[in-house]
């Protein structure tokens, strides 16, 4: 039986490579085949979780809790150096400096990543601005959000804070952040499905204990992430339950 | 709860008992000092069924203006402002018993006497279909809100005093 094994759309494309490596660690670790699906966008990895198609999901937020109330989904781990902020910016020429000055019929440019999207309609209710009274343009990446808001076709873009920081500096230059938030407990999670229930606990150890040796430090470099930290199962449900806290309007 | 000490407040401050729904009472001190919510956070905490505090995040205790030491283990109302009307308390109650989410915008009091508004979120967490806790989360209300809820709330408080 092959596992299937799917990746969050919003991942950094230059870690591709590196989640094909971590992919194979994984099926030489667990001495067992994995097939690494990579999805185009949030719409098919939802339908592929709700028709049980998956059994290792690196997960945004947003799915969380999909996964562990309705499909029985186990948390495993988060990467320790990496956290789900959002950043509202403007370009540098445009009139509002603070999120107070942004006025009903803002344009926004963002792309599908919903916990971002969800973060990002939270800082601007301060202007008294949601959904009802805003214009929102769904970008097919960062670079394209970022081009709205330089060619004055969007007043604001919503950014995952790590996708800004990464921009060129020529582009950051002309860019101007209004607020950048600071949740701290938002952030991907690598999940098991039940066919990996009975090898949760021996997974978890494997994962926390990947930067021990040089071989799995290597995987990790290549994910650019330090470490895994372990996430137990209240970690996980609390953080669903900040998620559903926020989806209130 | 211990009555709120003089030498924690900062500025001028007039002095208000209140009631709370347990029957119990405490002297709170309060300033017209106005701490603005930080951008971008979040204040998060989880009560249990009763109200008192299990978790709060830093967020919590920068505004709060109490140590956790000092949270933790204490009923979620000694951040109850005189100027909220009991009615908004007993509809979030009312509402998160019945196992349903409340929103709401509340004027909190700091340690120091000062007061925070926040839009709060608050649920009820559920653990193999029982209501085990409540999580709250605050984040920063409009000026516009924060103005029509003063009123509102002045409104209400005048006719509960009547």
């Amino acid at each position: 039986m092959t596992l299937q094994f799917a990746i969050s759309p919003d991942f950094p494309p230059e870690h591709i490579a590196g989640w094909y490596i971590f992919n194979t660690w994984l099926q030489r670790t667990l001495d067992c085949a994995i097939h690494l699906q990579l999805y185009d966008n949030f719409n098919t990895l939802r339908k592929a979780i709700e028709s049980d198609r998956l059994d290792l999901v690196y997960a945004n937020p947003f799915d969380a809790s999909l996964l562990i109330r309705e499909k029985h989904f186990m948390s495993l781990a988060r990467a320790d150096n990496l956290q789900d902020e959002a950043i509202i910016l403007t370009a540098d020429q445009h009139p509002a400096r603070h999120i107070e000055d942004l006025c009903p019929d803002t344009i926004i440019a963002a792309t599908d990543v919903p916990d971002i999207e969800m973060m990002g309609m939270i800082m601007i209710e301060p202007a008294d601005l949601n959904r009802d009274n805003t214009q929102l343009v769904t970008c097919d990446n960062y670079v394209m959000v970022a081009k709205q808001l330089l060619n004055g076709e969007a007043d604001i873009g919503f950014f995952l804070a790590e996708a800004f920081d990464s921009l060129s500096d020529l582009v950051k230059k002309q860019l101007r952040p209004l607020v950048r938030s600071q949740i701290q407990v938002i952030h991907h999670s690598l999940m098991a499905g039940p066919v990996l229930h009975d090898r949760h606990t021996a997974l978890m150890t494997l994962l926390s204990t990947m930067d021990t040796s040089e071989k799995g430090r290597g995987v990790l470099d290549a994910l650019k992430i330090s470490r895994w930290i372990p996430i137990d199962q209240e970690d996980s449900e609390f953080m669903i339950d900040l998620m559903d806290t926020l989806m209130i309007d | 709860m211990q009555d709120m000490c003089p030498r924690d407040i900062v500025g001028d401050y007039t002095e208000h008992r209140l009631r709370y729904f347990d029957g119990s009472q405490r002297t709170v001190l309060v300033s017209e000092t106005e701490t603005p919510y930080p951008e971008g956070r979040l204040i998060v905490s989880r009560t249990d069924l009763d109200g008192v505090l299990t978790h709060v995040n830093q967020s919590f205790v920068d505004m709060a203006g109490y140590t956790k030491q000092e949270l933790i283990g204490t009923p979620h109302s000694i951040l109850r402002h005189p100027d909220m009307p009991r009615a908004a308390f007993a509809d979030l109650w009312q509402t998160v018993t019945a196992g349903k989410p409340w929103q709401g915008y509340v004027k909190n009091l700091r340690k120091d006497g000062g007061y925070y508004w926040v839009l709060a979120t608050v649920i009820p967490n559920v653990r193999q279909g029982r209501v085990v806790s409540y999580t709250s989360v605050r984040r920063k209300p409009s000026r516009g809100k924060v103005e029509e809820h003063t009123a509102l709330y002045r409104k209400l408080r005048m006719e509960e005093d009547q």
